[in-house]
């Protein structure tokens, strides 16, 4: 008997399950605007005149004043933002880098594998870690077992990522030498920076495991299957599982999308080429169209995993599921 | 109170009433405390490990460690409270706002809400915290201002089961204005999810300080800010580890503490918890 | 005296929660009796103890908290409470089945019905799936439901249809013996009597033993052939249906019957029975219904009392009553 029903789309299912996901991407847009307009005027207050960050203070006034004017630095608020907007949306367009004098969406581009890949190796590390250990301390609840997982699970999430990061390094790689403490390229580059980002993760993702399986386990049909005369084993794991899972998908997918853009310090201490040091670092230069693009693509990123998550949720839950028959 | 009972019936959530009371005291009683001012320098002492005179032992510039830890935890708690003072009442006003009015009001808010929650919050306070320029208090309005949107969600929706409530229509049977209403009936009645998010959310802040002080903004030297002193530490990592040790323990310890209360205080509070 | 065979025969049991706020006494010493092909109503307020009972007679109670300090349950003539784990798995859904009260809440919302039923049938039947499917199919049809709904998840039923989905999967192996808790509670009004119809029917075509629990006398008159009456732990009353319905003994039953509003009679205030159920922490001492009772004496206070039989059948935990009924005091109903 299957475990997660799959199911049979029907005809009318697909064509309404494309209707929502078009109307979810449709109303993308109005939250887009919203975020380019936050982090335009953020960096429109900004103190510090770009010009001068990419010029140099060596720089003659002359140069400045052209830079200012080939970028258009002095024209009103209102057309700065129009004209962005409407290079981005219609000629996919996000400007050049002030410093690098790349496109944007080039830097961006060459940034986001190796975010992608830190942040789903967590998310990996987590689920395999967090999801067993959250399934066990709700079965033994109020058990040793449920009180050391639980600790630690407060311990890791209240670790500061970089100092946990820290501590990898100095134990792992000062000393012991196994893993190297930057770059992103090979599989032993890879470990430490997951392990030490997916400390929050394990913790969020056993607690939730737990608290699910917890509420799951007090419901009446799991009452109903063990009056069936089912082993306790099968009633967790077809029953309570099947059940509990639900939440903790979303979860896992948030933090994920998360992770994309907010991997920020873990990118910092271990060196990796991804888009939360790209970000940082073009705060930092007033780097303006490579921070506008990159928190905007952060958004984008975010949100469709967000509309990801929500279509596994319908794939997952009848109920939802229901919806579009 | 009933709450207080039950939470002292939890041993972890009393351990972290106790560290936070210690960290207060720290706190509050810093010059008394700590042995050395936390800008002194003393460069003939620089690098010196632990010892008994200095505890936690000296930074690049002779300063003592510990001393600094301890001016530091003044700093945490500053940035931790204010920056959740303002997230809980710019977004527990709007929350509210959303909630009680609904319609265009909460569509135009919730909305607002959805943009700031679609940008991950550390990235936000990041930009936020370099347009407004280093310093603490801008440090703080930087965090405040990044986790409004948790607030506004959980008043808003406090305020939405609650506004169908009868008490609600007999206020305004009354004559009471809208602003009373929710001032004095609707606001009240939300503080039990709200104190577990300030609780938790003061971690969170204390947490998002101490990041962007690491990457190196914010904070100003010397002001001895834990974040920023594992920063400093860090380049001095492989002969020295104590120096990132020590703050970045600190730090630790007192995120543990606010999230065993933050937990105790979320099971006390909630009535379907029956040991 | 009675010599008929018995499915189910509670001797003495004892049931007990160790709880923050005290030990509550859920079930004392109670005795219960179930002949084969009878259904047994078993009646009593909510928190009498009538649902640990059925927990207790299918070894589902929570082990903490709850705890068995005593008594035996045989069935067909063997104490579960000494089976194995492993034996009492092959008894549950096999020779005992258990329905619950709010069928809402009873069943898996992301499997499909069929799939729930077939798990019944595979865990105590020896086919492979298909079969299980096949065979839960044809339980849909016999409990009204249409084979094309088979692959359907529960909330896409109404709440009478959910109830008979349950009661197909506790009557899928034929067991001997069918618990139903409060089985219509949750059910509009009408809806209850198809039900009930269904359960009817069912019990006639398999000869199923039922006991049903439930606080309706309604349901009583309606399909039990012997009534118990709970009250704090304890049967008072015990008797074949139309004897406790025409000549009931023990104090609360009457409370019972005199609390029904009769529709041809003028009545300004219903009539209640005095004071309230006892605290399980702290039962009343001897009798747990004396200070609630218009016939209570000074033993009641002191002592337990012990089952008497008023007539062949009819058994009532009240010796004060049992004596005065003997004194030729007939009731009218």
């Amino acid at each position: 008997m299957g475990f997660f029903c799959a199911p049979a789309f029907f005809e009318e299912g697909w064509k309404r399950m494309l209707k929502y996901i078009f109307r979810r991407i449709l109303s993308l847009i109005p939250v887009l605007i919203g975020v380019t307009f936050i982090v335009f005027s953020l960096l429109y207050l900004t103190p510090g005149d770009p010009a001068r960050m990419v010029l140099g203070d060596q720089a003659t006034e002359e140069a400045v004043t052209d830079f200012r004017i080939k970028e258009g630095l002095d024209d009103p608020f209102i057309v700065q933002f129009a004209r962005y907007v409407y290079k981005a949306a219609f000629k996919g367009d996000i400007g050049r880098s002030y410093v690098t004098k790349r496109p944007v969406s080039d830097e961006i581009l060459s940034a986001f594998p190796s975010t992608i890949k830190l942040a789903a190796f967590s998310v990996i590390i987590a689920i395999c870690l967090g999801i067993p250990f959250g399934i066990i301390s709700a079965i033994k609840q109020y058990s040793l077992f449920d009180s050391i997982t639980m600790f630690f699970a407060l311990v890791g999430l209240s670790m500061p990522v970089f100092w946990l990061g820290l501590l990898l390094i100095l134990l792992f790689s000062v000393r012991l030498g196994w893993f190297p403490s930057s770059g992103f390229d090979t599989f032993s580059a890879m470990v430490l920076p997951s392990v030490a980002l997916s400390a929050q993760v394990i913790a969020i993702v056993t607690r939730m495991t737990r608290s699910s399986m917890l509420e799951v386990i007090r419901s009446d049909y799991i009452r109903t299957a063990r009056a069936k005369g089912q082993t306790e084993g099968k009633v967790i794991w077809r029953h309570a599982l099947g059940n509990a899972l639900i939440p903790i998908v979303t979860i896992v997918g948030l933090q994920f999308g998360h992770l994309l853009g907010g991997a920020i310090l873990t990118e910092s201490i271990f060196s990796i080429p991804g888009v939360g040091r790209l970000m940082v670092e073009a705060i930092k230069m007033r780097d303006y169209p490579l921070v506008q693009g990159g928190v905007l693509y952060v958004a984008v990123a975010f949100s469709v995993v967000n509309l990801l998550v929500d279509l596994l949720y319908a794939f997952v839950d009848p109920r939802i599921k229901a919806q579009y028959r | 109170m009933e709450v207080w009972h039950r939470m002292k019936r939890s041993p972890m959530a009393v351990i972290g009433l106790v560290l936070i009371i210690v960290l207060f005291v720290m706190a509050l009683f810093a010059n008394v405390i700590a042995p050395f001012t936390y800008s002194k320098q003393n460069l003939v002492h620089a690098f010196e490990s632990p010892s008994s005179k200095y505890i936690f032992g000296t930074d690049e510039f002779g300063r003592d460690i510990f001393s600094r830890i301890v001016y530091g935890a003044r700093i945490s708690l500053q940035v931790g409270f204010i920056a959740v003072g303002i997230s809980m009442f710019i977004g527990g006003f709007l929350g509210a706002l959303a909630g009680y009015y609904g319609g265009k009001i909460d569509n135009v808010i919730m909305r607002i809400m959805d943009v700031l929650l679609s940008i991950p919050s550390i990235l936000l306070a990041i930009a936020i915290a370099a347009s407004l320029g280093p310093g603490l208090f801008n440090l703080m309005i930087a965090v405040g201002i990044s986790a409004i949107p948790n607030y506004a969600r959980i008043v808003r929706g406090s305020v939405l089961s609650i506004r169908g409530q009868e008490f609600v229509e007999a206020a305004k049977a009354v004559g009471s204005s809208d602003l009373r209403i929710i001032f004095k009936h609707i606001i009240p009645n939300c503080t039990a999810p709200i104190i577990v998010q300030a609780t938790l959310g003061v971690a969170t802040a204390i947490l998002t300080a101490a990041g962007l002080s690491f990457i190196g903004l914010g904070i100003q030297p010397p002001i001895p800010e834990w974040g920023a002193m594992l920063s400093s530490g860090r380049s001095y990592i492989r002969d020295y580890p104590y120096m990132t040790l020590f703050p970045g323990l600190a730090i630790m310890i007192t995120i543990l503490a606010l999230n065993f209360v933050g937990d105790g205080l979320r099971d006390a509070l909630d009535p379907k918890l029956k040991r | 005296m009675n010599e008929r065979k018995l499915l189910l025969d509670i001797q003495d049991l004892t049931i007990h929660y160790e709880t923050e706020a005290g030990r509550v006494r859920a079930v004392e010493h109670l005795y219960l009796e179930l002949g084969y092909g009878e259904t047994l109503g078993f009646v009593g307020e909510t928190g009498a103890g009538k649902t640990t009972t059925a927990l207790g007679v299918m070894q589902l109670i929570p082990s903490p908290p709850g705890a068995f300090k005593g008594g035996k349950v045989l069935f067909e003539g063997e104490d579960l409470l000494a089976k194995s784990e492993a034996e009492m798995r092959s008894i549950r859904g096999g020779k005992i089945a258990m329905i619950f009260q709010d069928p809402m809440t009873s069943l898996n919302p992301v499997i499909t019905v069929d799939k729930q039923i077939a798990e019944m049938i595979a865990l105590h039947r020896d086919v492979n799936e298909k079969e299980a499917l096949e065979q839960a199919v044809q339980m849909l049809d016999i409990v009204g439901i249409r084979p094309e709904r088979a692959k359907d998840y529960p909330h896409q039923f109404s709440g009478g249809m959910k109830q008979r989905v349950v009661i197909a999967i506790a009557l899928a192996c034929d067991p001997a013996l069918l618990i139903a808790d409060e089985p219509t509670t949750a059910l509009d009004v009408t809806i209850q009597a198809q039900v009930l119809e269904l359960m009817k029917e069912l019990k006639r075509k398999y000869n199923t033993s039922m006991i049903m629990i439930t606080h309706d006398l309604g349901i009583v008159a309606e399909i039990c052939d012997r009534v118990a009456i709970m009250y704090a732990g304890r049967v008072v009353e015990y008797a074949d249906t139309k004897t406790l319905f025409e000549r009931h003994v023990h104090p609360y039953t009457e409370g019972l019957f005199n609390s029904i509003p009769d529709l041809g009679e003028d009545q300004e205030d219903l009539k209640t029975i005095m004071g309230l159920m006892p605290d399980p922490t702290n039962l009343p001492t001897g009798c747990s219904f004396h200070p609630r009772c218009p016939y209570a004496v000074e033993t009641c206070s002191r002592e337990t009392p012990a089952f008497v039989e008023v007539e062949p059948g009819h058994k009532v935990a009240c010796p004060v009553r049992a004596a005065a009924g003997k004194n030729g005091k007939e009731r009218a109903s």
